[in-house]
């Protein structure tokens, strides 16, 4: 069972969690203006890497607050969580290296 | 002299004097009905030995005879099963841990009739005629012969015991925990890793798998260490640690799995040992641990030989003879060959020469084998055939002989002699148990020099010490053991200085030696049974005829033959079968690489993984406050999501039916009463709150006044219905909005996201209110009559409260919420108030109900109600499919918005498609028809199959309102089909329907406005 580190209440176990899917994908501000392509890209579109992923987190059995977390989906290492609205923070080399080892 | 007891002794293989068990504490078992004595602290192998019984099982497919190889967790062959009766056997457990207590019974599995006299033993027999693969091969044809022939035939022949068939009376048990440093194994290396990492300052947890602390030290009688005897500095390492306050210390307890993030998985097992355990105590305790350091000191095994006759009764591994003599006073046999690899077997031999066990020869595989330990057995005058090998055991039930052959130059062996002997002892050199390091994800790296695999860098916050990293030698063993503890320690945060033990060692001096694969055979014949994996009976020549058949991978050769695969989980055979892989191949082993290690490290039971969550806690049922009343009066419960909800109340003699169609006609014609508590709630407030509405539903707000309701229809942003209910407004900063049954934790969960991730301009609080409201629906033309008289005062008329507006006011004293609003198509009143004094409320209203017939109904009616009406639920007329157009709603849809979740969506070409399924009603040609939900619907009754489907049905009943039989269906272009005849294709028959409106009754809604 993994272990999270929730940005308000520290670290639980993932039972307390549930995943929310791609991070960073915002919701477009005037939708009616979007063609039906970028609309559908918006809704459908996801990627699905090997490696660091960037991703929502609900700390569901908490505080009940969504965050953000890059993650490496072939080991389950965690880089960092860190507070919705914050950019994707940077990766350092040795960072990735160590959550991919 | 022989300290052997003899004809006068009780029991044939006791040495007096010898090992821990106490032999003032006889205790009486059985086994396959036959009483034996033992005494306490023997396993059932070790008591049985003492009795002189090899024979303890017989082998999943060719039920060949088979005892005992080893003495501990990875034994294969001595699987049996302990209790009785269909709840209390337990299968497939090995006699090598099974603890004996006085009243024990167990049995011998896969044998028919009985374990000496084996019918499947045919197997044997045509053993040539089934090798692996041969099931595949064999029972392909007739196709359907497979599922009703062949298979149940081969499972009654094949595999291991009888699963148990009643319920489990036991009760286990499960335990989160955290500690600074688990060790996992309580060996030498394990017991100097908890005392440093505990001196340090660390909370330590420590486990080993059998009965005692101490590992290879309890039956190593050769050892000093600090001047005592090796089992003796066990008792003294042990007491000092029981003495620490940070310590926790669990025997019986298999560390079992080793999860991510340093989850790591106990398994603590408290009574199987006990004659008569206290019925409190829980039979199992799973720990779940995080632990933030682990010491992984999980020991070696030794490997068996590969040659012919390897499995028969008397051949074993030479430490498992070692443990029976010095741990539990058994000699396994009377005269003694020893084959071996490596330098242990010398002292093995010693050991057993002392207690009066004659050694007919020990065969050394190694062209020159020197060692202290070597020249000390050549001192006491065994004979040592170097160079040489085993070519075959004698003996079915029990050895009586071995052939011994040398090995000439250039690799064939030479004629060989037989050695008469009823013990043949293997020592194949020690593979390190990898199985926790695996399972952390840690890779494996073959070590040439020590020809094993040892674990390589840490995946996770782990250490392995001692001979799982391929130490032998017990004083290295032990200082690595002081150094893991002390660097796990500090890794955990405890950085203190620890005093190290300087604790002196004298012990065996062990060189380099072992061997993996198959021993050399003389000729190149592949008839030979000589067994790599002895519980899935995976010969050598299975894993050669793998490669042959062209397998090349060592995970598909493991496939293929079932190397490997059994519930011993390959502990003695992978590095054999890998060895023969590789001369198979031509490919050195770090080619090939060690198949993964799969968690349980050993069989773990169902009770433990259950725990506490059986029966009643299962799926524990919500319950309404209204449930004793309900239950008061015979109502029968269905289960709707986590609630336990009433369905009908019926009268004597009623069926469901008949109840139902009584229930709907009171509240068509009076009034009725329903428990409505299970309704979703939310609290949205703030000062945004009409605009947050507005962006979440479909539906305008911004104009619902205070006091009002509205159908509120939430999209997902796909522009598919996901939840509705009724939302009114209590002022103009708070809303009460209401959400289906099951969807109430969906819907706050997709608010909270659109607050907290989108939509952080807005100034929004939201309370899951579900539990705060218990909700009693009132519902029918004299519903006003009933409550106008308990409201306090309110006035509740049709002019100051009209259909769908919302009130807040006390009913006798209780805070209240009064919504008028209707799922009946009646004159409809929902009563909020707190859950605490909802059944005294409910009660009051029963009473001023009583005058006018008021009848209570349960779902099953309220479905009918509504289903009159045409009012959709959720999840039955739709199916995450439907846009609100599509279930006949898209009159909510406001038009003016700019922006809603879902409204781009909406506006797709595929959304438009006239040909999309809409909701209708069907009428039956014949009215009592009641079509079955989920029927398909289809255009003409003459299609051939596959038929195009143009539709379902969602709901169907019988309605006693309407004196007929209604259906609610989603239909391809639905809503331009009306009067259409369409048919319902059934298994017997075609049912002719014709296509209406989805609205069955009051089509005006002239019954809500009075």
């Amino acid at each position: 069972m993994l272990l999270i580190r929730c940005p308000y209440c520290g670290e639980r176990a993932e039972v307390e969690f549930s995943n929310g899917g791609e991070a960073h994908i915002d919701r477009p501000r005037d939708p009616m203006s979007l063609t039906d392509e970028e609309w559908a890209q918006f809704l459908y579109m996801r990627d699905n890497p090997k490696g660091l992923i960037a991703e929502r987190w609900r700390h569901a059995h908490g505080c009940n607050r969504f965050f953000n977390a890059i993650r490496d989906t072939r080991t389950d290492r965690f880089v960092v969580t860190y507070e919705i609205g914050q950019p994707r923070p940077e990766v350092t080399p040795e960072q990735a290296a160590e959550a991919a080892r | 002299m022989s300290l052997l007891s003899r004809a006068s002794g009780r029991t044939l293989g006791r040495v007096p004097g010898r090992g821990r068990v106490n032999t003032r504490r006889p205790v009486r078992f059985t086994f396959d009905g036959r009483s034996f004595e033992g005494f306490e602290g023997d396993t059932l192998a070790s008591a049985l030995l003492a009795n002189g019984v090899h024979l303890m099982g017989r082998s999943f497919k060719y039920h060949r005879p088979r005892g005992p190889i080893s003495a501990g967790s990875d034994e294969p062959n001595a699987v049996v099963a302990v209790g009785s009766g269909p709840a209390l056997q337990t299968p497939n457990l090995v006699a090598t841990q099974v603890e004996v207590y006085d009243g024990l019974t167990a049995q011998s599995q896969n044998r028919f009739p009985c374990l000496q006299f084996d019918m499947g033993a045919v197997n044997n027999l045509a053993s040539p005629l089934i090798p692996s693969g041969f099931y595949y091969k064999t029972f392909m044809w007739p196709r359907n012969f497979w599922t009703k022939v062949y298979e149940p035939i081969i499972r009654r022949s094949a595999g291991l015991g009888v699963a148990p068939t009643a319920p489990d009376p036991d009760h286990y048990a499960f335990q989160y925990t955290f500690c600074d440093v688990l060790v996992a194994g309580g060996g030498p290396a394990g017991l100097a890793a908890a005392l440093t990492a505990a001196k340090a300052g660390a909370e330590v947890m420590l486990a080993d798998e059998t009965a005692e602390f101490g590992g290879s030290l309890l039956f190593d009688r050769a050892s000093r260490i600090d001047g005592l005897p090796a089992s003796e500095w066990v008792e003294r390492t042990v007491a000092e640690l029981k003495k620490l306050p940070n310590v926790r210390m669990f025997t019986r307890t298999t560390v079992f799995n080793y999860g991510p993030h340093n989850m790591v998985a106990l398994n603590e097992r408290l009574t199987d040992h006990l004659s008569a355990p206290n019925p409190a105590t829980p039979r199992e305790r799973l720990w779940q641990v995080r632990a933030k350091q682990v010491v992984i000191a999980s020991g070696a095994i030794e490997r068996p030989l590969v040659f012919e006759g390897n499995d028969r009764p008397g051949v074993m591994l030479a430490s498992a003879a070692q443990t029976y003599l010095n741990r539990y006073g058994v000699a396994c046999g009377r005269r003694a060959v020893i084959a071996t690899a490596d330098d242990s077997a010398y002292r093995v031999a010693l050991d057993l020469l002392e207690a009066g066990v004659k050694i007919a020869a020990i065969v050394d595989i190694r062209p020159k084998p020197d060692s202290e330990l070597f020249r000390k057995a050549k001192a006491a005058g065994i004979t040592v055939l170097t160079n040489s090998t085993v070519q075959r055991a004698h003996g079915s039930q029990r050895i009586h002989s071995v052939e011994l052959a040398p090995v000439l130059p250039g690799g064939d062996v030479g004629e060989g002699k037989n050695h008469r002997c009823d013990l043949l002892l293997m020592a194949g050199g020690w593979t390190p148990s990898l199985h926790l390091f695996s399972q952390s994800k840690g890779k494996v790296v073959y070590n040439a020099e020590l020809d094993t695999y040892l674990p390589g860098e840490s995946a996770q916050a782990e250490r392995s010490t001692g001979s799982c990293r391929g130490l032998y030698d017990l004083g290295e063993v032990l200082a690595d053991g002081l150094k893991a503890g002390v660097a796990a320690a500090k890794d955990a945060g405890f950085e203190g200085e620890v005093d190290l033990p300087l604790w002196e060692v004298t012990s065996d001096a062990i060189g380099r030696g072992g061997f993996t694969g198959a021993l050399p055979r003389r000729g190149k014949g592949l008839t030979a049974m000589a067994f790599v994996d002895y519980q899935n009976d995976v010969t050598a020549k299975d894993v050669k005829l793998a490669v042959r058949e062209g397998f090349r991978s060592i995970e598909h050769i493991k496939r293929y033959t079932t190397t490997g695969m059994a519930t011993d989980q390959g502990k003695t055979s992978n590095l054999n079968a890998l060895g023969i892989a590789s001369s198979a191949l031509g490919r050195p082993k770090q080619q090939i690489g060690l198949t993964t290690f799969r968690a349980p490290y050993t069989p773990v039971t169902f009770g433990a993984f259950s725990g506490h969550e059986r029966g009643d806690l299962f799926d524990p049922d919500r319950r309404t406050p209204i449930d004793p009343w309900a239950r008061s009066k015979g109502a029968v419960f269905e289960d709707v999501s986590l609630w336990r909800r009433a369905r009908y109340f019926p009268q004597p003699g009623e069926d469901m039916d008949a109840a139902v169609a009584r229930e709907c006609l009171a509240v068509r014609k009076s009034v009725g009463i329903f428990d409505a508590t299970t309704l979703g709630k939310i609290e949205v407030v703030g000062p945004d709150a009409a605009e947050f509405m507005n962006r979440m539903y479909v539906n305008g707000w911004t104009k619902l006044g205070v006091g009002k309701c509205r159908y509120g229809l939430m999209c997902r942003e796909n522009g598919f219905v996901y939840d509705d209910g009724v939302v009114g407004r209590i002022a103009k900063d708070r809303f009460h909005v209401t959400t289906t049954t099951g969807g109430a934790a969906g819907v706050l969960n997709m608010m909270e996201d659109y607050l907290q991730t989108e939509w952080q301009d807005l100034n929004v609080w939201l309370t899951s209110t579900s539990e705060e409201w218990a909700v009693i629906a009132v519902q029918g033309p004299k519903a006003r009559e009933v409550l106008a008289p308990l409201v306090d005062g309110l006035d509740i008329s049709h002019a100051t409260m009209p259909h769908m507006s919302v009130v807040e006011g006390t009913i006798g004293g209780i805070p209240m919420r009064l919504f008028r609003v209707s799922f009946s198509g009646e004159l409809g009143f929902e009563v909020n108030v707190p859950p605490s004094r909802a059944l005294e409320v409910w009660e009051r209203i029963w009473e001023a109900g009583k005058p006018y017939d008021m009848t209570p109904y349960g779902t099953e009616t309220m479905h009918v109600l509504r289903a009159e009406k045409g009012y959709i639920i959720v999840g039955q007329e739709t199916d995450g499919t439907a846009t609100p157009a599509d279930a006949g709603c898209g009159w909510a849809v406001s038009k003016l918005k700019k922006d809603f979740v879902g409204k781009r969506s909406l506006a797709l070409p595929a959304m438009q498609d006239p040909d999309r399924y809409q909701l209708v009603g069907l009428y039956t040609e014949a009215p009592q028809e009641v079509l079955e939900e989920g029927a398909q619907l289809v255009a003409s009754p003459n299609e051939v199959i596959p038929m195009n489907k143009i539709g379902h049905v969602t709901s169907s009943y019988h309605s006693a309102t309407l004196g007929r039989s209604i259906a609610l269906a989603m239909v391809s272009g639905g809503r331009a089909r009306m009067g259409q005849t369409l048919y319902v294709p059934m298994e017997d028959k075609v049912i002719p329907v014709t296509v209406t409106s989805p609205v069955f009754y009051d089509a005006e809604g002239a019954r809500l406005n009075v």
